[in-house]
C-alpha cells in the first residue's frame, strides 16, 4: 500500500503534473516578480489572471484560433496593467484596495460576459493551445518523459524567466527598476522619472499574468472557461514572489515547489478525502510565509547586532 | 579673467504658505568655494534645488555658465555641469557602490546589457583620479556615512560634475571625516578647478573651507562677504539679523525642594546589556542638572528609565516624592514630568500628524478640547495651537501643515512648545538642540533657563558640551553607566572632559 502509494508520487505523471500546474502560478509570479521590484504592493494577480483566461477563450471562441486568443490576450494585458498603473501610480491610491477592485471586477465582469455571450457560466472545447512533441527528448528515459509532450506555454515559461531574470539582473532597465521601488528619489535625481519604471512594471505584469490565464484556460484545460478559474493561484503567486524575494528564477522554483504538492495532492486523491488534499497548496503557501518571517526576523536580529557601528 | 559658474537673478519660490526664496540675485564664481548659510528654513536648500532642477522659481532667472536656464529639470542640470550631494543620500542601498555611481549612464555591452564589469573599472578610474577610495563592490548599504557620502560625490563626478553642490555635508560626519573631506573638497577645487556650493549652518567650518559665504535668513540674500573679511560672530548676527553674542543667561532664585530623585538606577539596553549601572541623583526645584557623558554611555538608557519608556532592572525613581519605579509614560506625566526626547523624529513628533495635532498631543482628552468626549473642538484646538506657534516663533506653513515638512530647528521648537506648555514641574530635557540653528538654539535656551527661574527641576543631557555648561548650575559626568563626577559653582573643561571620558576617579553623587 505505502510502496503503491510512494512510486506513484515519485512517479513521471507527477513531475508533469508539477509543470502543469506550476506554470500559470510561475507566470503570474513573474509579474509580481515586475511590481514588487517597482515597490507596487500588488495583489491584484488573481483578477489579471481570470481576465487573461477569459479573454484568450473568447478570442479563440470568437476568431476560431487559440493564436488569435492569444494575441487578445496580450491587448487585455496591456489594457489590464494600465489600469493598474493608473490608479496605483499617477493616482496613488491604496494600492490594497485597488488589487482587491480588480479582483472583484475581474471576477464580476468575465461572469457577466461569460453569460452575455455563451450564455452560460463557462465554455469549453474552443480552439486550444497545442501540445509540443520533442523527438529528441525520447531517449531520455525518465525526464524525456516529465519534459516532453507539454503544453506549448511550459516552453515559453521557461524562456519567459530567463528573459526577466536577464532584464532584472543584467540590464541598466532593470536597475532601474530596482531603483524605482527601493530609493525611487535616487531615481528621479539621476534623471530618470520612477514612475516610468513603475508603469513598465504594471504593463509587465498585466500581460504576464493574462498569459497565465491564458495557459490555464487555452492549455491546461484545452479551450475551456470557468467561473472563477484562477482559483487564489494570484494570491499564490503572490506568496511566490515574497518567497523568492522577486527573483524570477527563484520564483519559478517557489512555484514548482507548489506545484509539486498540488500533483502529490491530485495522486493521494485515490487514496484520501480529495477536500483535504486540495488544501495541500494552501497549507504549503503558509509554510513558505512562515518561513519568510522567520528569515526576515534573522535578518533583523542580525542587523541589531551589526548596528551600533561606532565610526573612529 | 574670472568666469561666472551660477548666476541667480530675482529668484523667488513660493510653496503654499511660505516664501522659500525671495527676490534672490547671487553670483558663484568658478573655481571657488561658496558657503551658504542661514538658519534653519532661511531657503538655502530650496535655492539650491532651484539649481539642480528639482524645484522651478515662481520668478526669476538662473544662469550656468553664462547661459540662461530654460527647463528646470535634474537631467538638464546634470547635462549642464550641476551635480548636488544631498544631506539625505540618494543612493539605493541594496546595490553595489559601480552600481550606484553608474547609474542612469551605465556602461553597455551588446546596446541592452548592463556591463558590470566597466562600471567597476570606470569606479576605479575615477577614484584614484580624486584620490577618494572605494571598494567598487561593496553593497551600500553596509557602508558607513561618511563612505557613502563619498560615494555620492563620486556619483556626482561621473555625471561630469563642475559645480558641486553640498547639502549639509557635515551633518551626519564625525569630525575626523569632516576634515577628511574638506582636503577632497580642496583638492577638487584646487586641482579640477571646480566649483563647491556647500550648505551649511556650522559658522567654523565656513571659515575653515570657504572662499567667500552668502548668509540667508527668512528666504533673502542678506549679506555676501569674503570669507576672511568676517568672523563667526558677525556670521552668526548677520544669520539672525541681530547681533547675538551667547550672552549669559540670567539665572535667579535658589534651588528649593528636591523634586526628582533617583536611588541606585540599573538599566539594561536594547540588546540586554548593562547600560546604567547603579546611577543616584537628585534634581531640585529650580535648578538644572546636566549630564555630560559622551554619547553611549547610558545616559539614553537613563533618560528612558526616568521617564517609563523602559522598565529598569532595579533602583527607585522618586518624583514629587512619589515612587513612580517603572510606571508607564503616560502615568509618570500626570504625576508632573514632561520630556523632550532626544530623538525629535523618532520619539518628539508625529511627521504625518499636523503641526497642531502635535502641539495638542498629551491634551486632545482636556473638556475645552472636547464634545462629548469624541468630538473634537476644531476651533479652540486651532486657536490653542497658534497661541503656542506664535509664542514659541515656529516657522513653517503654519499649524495646519504636517510636521514632517518642517525644518529639524522649527520641529524641535514645536516639541518644545508643547512639552513646555504642560507646567509640569519637572523636565528631563534631551538633546534640545542638536541639529538646530543658532537662531533658534538661543531662544531654546532662554525658554530653558525660564522655566528654571520658574521654579522647575530640570534634567538636560546634550552631547554639546558648551550647552551642558551653559545651562547647568551642576553637572554629573557619565562614563559606561556611572556617574564618575559631580560639579558645581564654575566648570572647567578639562576637568569634566577628564571625568567624562573614565579618567577620574568613581564618586557618588548625591
Amino acid at each position: 500500500m505505502l510502496e503503491d502509494i510512494l512510486s506513484g508520487i515519485f512517479s513521471a505523471g507527477t513531475f508533469n503534473q508539477m509543470l502543469r500546474s506550476a506554470t500559470p502560478v510561475a507566470l503570474a509570479a513573474l509579474g509580481g516578480a515586475m511590481t514588487e521590484h517597482a515597490g507596487i504592493m500588488n495583489i491584484g494577480m488573481d483578477g489579471m489572471i481570470l481576465m487573461g483566461a477569459f479573454f484568450g477563450v473568447l478570442g479563440s471562441w470568437y476568431f476560431g484560433s487559440a493564436a488569435a486568443g492569444v494575441a487578445l490576450v496580450l491587448v487585455m494585458g496591456v489594457i489590464v496593467g494600465l489600469f493598474f498603473a493608473l490608479f496605483t501610480v499617477k493616482f496613488r491610491s491604496d494600492e490594497f484596495i485597488i488589487g482587491t477592485a480588480l479582483n472583484t471586477f475581474a471576477l464580476g465582469l468575465t461572469s457577466f460576459l461569460s453569460r452575455s455571450i455563451f450564455g452560460t457560466a463557462g465554455t469549453k472545447g474552443n480552439p486550444a493551445l497545442p501540445t509540443v512533441h520533442l523527438p529528441f527528448l525520447d531517449a531520455i528515459p525518465f525526464l524525456g518523459r516529465v519534459l516532453n509532450d507539454n503544453s506549448l506555454f511550459i516552453y515559453v515559461t521557461w524562456a519567459l524567466v530567463l528573459v526577466m531574470w536577464l532584464f532584472v539582473y543584467r540590464t541598466p532597465y532593470g536597475l532601474w527598476l530596482r531603483a524605482s521601488g527601493e530609493k525611487p528619489e535616487t531615481l528621479r535625481t539621476a534623471g530618470i522619472a520612477p514612475e516610468r519604471m513603475k508603469w513598465l512594471a504594471s504593463i509587465l505584469c498585466g500581460l504576464l499574468c493574462g498569459l497565465a490565464g491564458a495557459h490555464l484556460s487555452l492549455g491546461q484545460l484545452q479551450g475551456t472557461f470557468a467561473e472563477d478559474m484562477a482559483n487564489s493561484r494570484g494570491y499564490i503567486a503572490f506568496a511566490c514572489v515574497i518567497f523568492s524575494k522577486a527573483d524570477p528564477a527563484m520564483a519559478y522554483v517557489a512555484a514548482l515547489m507548489f506545484g509539486f504538492f498540488d500533483a502529490i495532492g491530485l495522486r493521494l486523491q485515490d487514496y484520501i478525502s480529495s477536500d483535504l488534499t486540495n488544501t495541500i497548496p494552501y497549507v504549503i503557501t503558509i509554510v513558505m510565509m512562515v518561513y519568510v518571517v522567520v528569515r526576515s526576523q534573522r535578518k533583523k536580529r542580525h542587523a541589531g547586532k551589526r548596528l551600533p557601528q561606532r565610526q573612529t | 579673467m574670472e568666469q561666472t559658474a551660477v548666476r541667480f537673478e530675482h529668484v523667488s519660490m513660493a510653496f503654499p504658505g511660505v516664501l522659500a526664496n525671495d527676490d534672490v540675485s547671487l553670483e558663484i564664481k568658478k573655481g571657488e568655494v561658496f558657503a551658504l548659510v542661514g538658519e534653519n528654513g532661511a531657503g538655502k536648500s530650496t535655492l539650491m534645488n532651484i539649481l539642480y532642477g528639482i524645484l522651478t522659481p515662481t520668478d526669476g532667472r538662473v544662469y550656468i555658465n553664462g547661459s540662461p536656464v530654460d527647463r528646470f529639470a535634474p537631467r538638464a542640470a546634470i547635462a549642464r555641469g550641476v551635480g548636488m550631494v544631498h544631506q539625505h543620500f540618494m543612493l539605493v542601498p541594496s546595490f553595489t557602490v559601480a552600481e550606484n555611481i553608474v547609474l542612469s549612464r551605465e556602461p553597455r555591452k551588446g546596446r541592452i546589457f548592463f556591463d558590470s564589469a566597466a562600471a567597476r573599472r570606470e569606479t576605479e578610474a575615477l577614484s584614484a583620479e580624486y584620490g577618494l577610495a572605494v571598494d567598487p563592490s561593496a553593497v551600500v548599504g553596509d557602508l558607513s556615512v561618511g563612505l557613502q557620502q563619498r560615494v555620492e560625490i563620486l556619483k556626482a563626478l561621473h555625471r561630469g560634475a563642475e559645480i558641486l553642490i553640498l547639502d549639509e555635508p557635515t551633518a551626519v560626519l564625525t569630525p575626523q571625516e569632516t576634515e577628511e573631506l574638506f582636503a577632497v573638497i580642496r583638492r577638487i577645487v584646487g586641482q579640477r578647478h571646480m566649483t563647491v556650493i556647500i550648505i551649511t549652518h556650522k559658522l567654523y567650518e565656513v571659515m575653515a573651507i570657504s572662499d567667500r559665504v552668502g548668509v540667508m535668513r527668512k528666504g533673502q540674500l542678506v549679506g555676501v562677504r569674503d570669507t576672511a573679511d568676517v568672523d563667526e560672530k558677525l556670521l552668526a548676527s548677520m544669520m539672525v539679523g541681530r547681533p547675538m553674542l551667547y550672552d549669559e543667561l540670567e539665572k535667579t532664585g535658589t534651588p528649593g525642594k528636591e523634586l526628582l530623585r533617583v536611588e541606585d538606577l540599573k538599566v539594561r539596553d536594547s540588546r540586554g546589556l548593562a547600560a546604567v549601572r547603579g546611577v543616584s541623583l537628585s534634581v531640585r526645584a529650580g535648578e538644572v542638572l546636566g549630564i555630560a557623558a559622551v554619547e553611549g554611555n547610558g545616559q539614553s538608557e537613563l533618560i528612558e528609565a526616568i521617564t517609563g519608556m523602559i522598565r529598569p532592572e532595579s533602583g527607585k525613581v522618586f518624583l514629587l516624592d512619589r515612587d513612580v519605579t517603572g510606571q508607564d509614560p503616560g502615568a509618570i506625566r500626570a504625576v508632573g514630568l514632561a520630556h523632550v526626547p532626544e530623538d525629535r523624529l523618532a520619539t518628539g513628533v508625529s511627521a504625518q500628524a499636523t503641526v497642531a495635532d502635535n502641539l495638542l498631543a498629551g491634551r486632545q482628552r482636556e473638556k475645552r478640547f472636547t464634545r462629548f468626549g469624541f468630538h473634537r473642538r476644531m476651533s479652540t484646538v486651532e486657536r490653542y495651537a497658534s497661541q503656542l506657534y506664535e509664542r514659541f516663533d515656529i516657522r513653517g506653513a503654519g499649524t495646519q501643515a504636517p510636521a514632517g515638512s518642517m525644518s529639524g530647528g522649527n520641529m524641535q521648537k514645536v516639541v518644545i512648545a508643547r512639552e513646555f506648555s504642560f507646567d509640569a514641574p519637572v523636565l528631563i530635557v534631551a538633546q534640545p538642540t542638536r541639529g538646530v540653528d543658532v537662531g533658534a538654539i538661543e531662544f531654546i535656551h532662554s525658554q530653558i533657563i525660564a522655566k528654571r527661574n520658574q521654579g522647575c527641576a530640570i534634567l538636560l543631557c546634550s552631547a554639546d558640551l558648551d550647552e551642558v555648561f551653559r545651562l547647568s548650575d551642576r553637572i554629573v559626568t557619565l562614563y559606561e553607566g556611572r556617574i564618575t563626577g559631580e560639579f558645581s559653582g564654575t566648570f572647567s573643561k578639562d576637568e569634566i572632559g577628564w571625568h567624562m571620558t573614565g579618567g577620574g576617579k568613581r564618586e557618588e553623587a548625591g
